[in-house]
């Protein structure tokens, strides 16, 4: 069975009691996705969508390669490879008159 | 006859020398001016390559790969140049021989020259240490002193970025932040000062450029960025560096970068986090990919933390806003490898970089080729997925 070595972006690492790598088993980025969902129900939804597609501001990158342009959930993954889940991030701490708000 | 006058003497039967109208007529050969800096910026001939006697083995090898080429040797009078002949043969320039009479006769035989843009004596103190590299040289200290770069935030990416922008001599920096100055910016956003807090970024971060580097112009725009002013305030830049706070901001940032072809230097941080980017499709269309070819949409407000929950360690936008910096002066620079379709990952906490490749996304909706949108304000969250939920 081929496994894979999910990295965890912080934001996310809450709903995976704290990890910031998981192995997983799993040929495909969907598999993948779906096993750290099943081991972690917090995580559902948050990087898959209702139809299981990647949501469009997280990208996973399969040894360094976006796995977007490469069949998406169904980009294949070689046994030992490595997943950075990365999110959009907009940037710095509150503006001061939003944190009083 | 003095001992000095006897070697110049010696030297001049040694190698010989050319007049001025020969050595102009030469298409094949190149004149090389070996004056100071000082005495060239009065004038030097038409297309020369320049460079001072005191350098001249140093960096002879760079400028005029070509030692088969016949080199012209001149200086004032034709005095320094015969011993600048002198090492140029040493090295191998075979065919390098002194011009008699240097630019003094070389005007009077009213040949070409030109006033050539050079550093002042004041500009060379302060970058002497970049222009020495061939990568920058005078040419690139100039192109630098002539580069518009729009800081889009003076805040924590804005500031040290800033700072490094400023120091390099870039000739103007438009600073864009609506925001004021409040003392829990001042552990991360190091343009700013405690005895300023109440103040607004944008001018506290003219303040200390001034300070810095009183030769560059400093654009402080107290305003937010919005669909009314954003094509305004980012044409005519080199380059936009983009150190906002919020995704609407962010997508607007790009849209404007895409539709006005200006490379947009991304910077993003989170915690612990950060993303380095230069999306820059004007580069070539898709092939180099913009910010929503990575992030086609932001997060939906009910997968967004609110942002007081985010926090940030204050050297992180230290690294990022440096990063961008770099990335910036590469590009002014038309140096190096810039981040296109890569992202660069930082985590400090366990001190790892990761570089993550991406491509053009061929159904981009502002650059595949073919596309031209109208302007529109993106509304989303804050902050990013997940942490708040």
């Amino acid at each position: 069975m081929t496994s894979a070595t999910l990295h965890l972006p912080t934001p996310l690492r809450a709903f995976c009691d704290g990890h910031d790598t998981i192995t997983l088993e799993g040929a495909t980025v969907g598999e993948l996705l779906r096993a750290l969902e099943r081991e972690h129900p917090l995580m559902a939804g948050r990087i898959l969508d209702d139809a299981g597609q990647v949501r469009r501001f997280v990208n996973v990158f399969v040894d360094g390669e976006n796995a977007r342009a490469k069949g998406g959930v169904d980009a294949g993954v070689a046994d030992g490879a490595e997943l950075t889940i990365v999110p959009a991030v907009a940037g710095g701490a509150p503006r001061a008159d939003e944190r009083r708000a | 006859m003095s001992a000095s006058r006897e070697r110049l003497d010696a030297l001049r039967r040694a190698l010989g020398e050319v007049e001025p109208r020969a050595a102009a007529g030469d298409a094949d050969g190149v004149v090389l001016d070996v004056r100071e800096p000082d005495e060239v910026e009065q004038g030097s001939p038409t297309g020369a390559v320049r460079v001072p006697k005191s350098f001249l083995e140093l960096r002879v090898e760079e400028v005029l790969p070509d030692r088969a080429r016949p080199v012209y040797v001149l200086c004032a009078g034709g005095v320094r140049s015969l011993f600048a002949t002198e090492s140029l043969r040493a090295l191998g320039y075979e065919r390098a021989v002194s011009v008699a009479g240097g630019f003094a006769r070389w005007k009077a035989d009213g040949l070409p020259f030109e006033v050539p843009r050079v550093l002042d004596a004041s500009a060379r103190a302060r970058y002497g240490r970049q222009v020495i590299l061939p990568e920058v040289g005078e040419a690139g200290q100039l192109r630098l002193a002539e580069s518009r770069v729009v800081l889009v935030g003076a805040g924590g990416l804005g500031s040290p970025a800033a700072l490094y922008l400023a120091a390099a001599g870039v000739g103007e920096l438009v600073i864009v932040d609506d925001d004021l100055v409040d003392r829990s910016n001042l552990q991360r956003q190091v343009l700013h000062a405690d005895a300023r807090v109440g103040r607004p970024k944008a001018e506290s971060a003219r303040e200390t450029l001034a300070a810095l580097n009183p030769s560059v112009r400093v654009d402080a725009r107290v305003e937010r960025l919005g669909l009314d002013n954003v094509e305004s305030i980012l044409a005519g830049a080199d380059a936009v560096l983009d150190g906002t706070d919020n995704f609407a901001t962010r997508y607007l940032v790009n849209d404007a970068c895409v539709r006005l072809g200006v490379p947009n230097v991304h910077g993003a941080i989170f915690r612990f986090e950060g993303q380095v980017s230069v999306f820059d499709p004007a580069r070539e269309r898709g092939v180099a990919p913009c910010y929503r070819c990575l992030y086609p949409e932001p997060p939906p407000p009910e997968l967004a933390p609110s942002c007081a929950e985010a926090g940030v360690l204050g050297v992180l936008p230290g690294v990022i806003g440096c990063l961008q910096a770099t990335e910036a002066i590469k590009l002014l620079l038309g140096v190096g490898e810039p981040l296109v379709g890569r992202l660069l990952h930082y985590d400090a906490l366990k001190q790892r970089f990761k570089e993550l490749s991406f491509a053009a996304d061929p159904a981009c909706t502002h650059c595949a080729p073919g596309a031209a949108p109208e302007l529109e304000f993106v509304d989303a969250a804050a902050c990013s997925l997940g942490a708040g939920a």
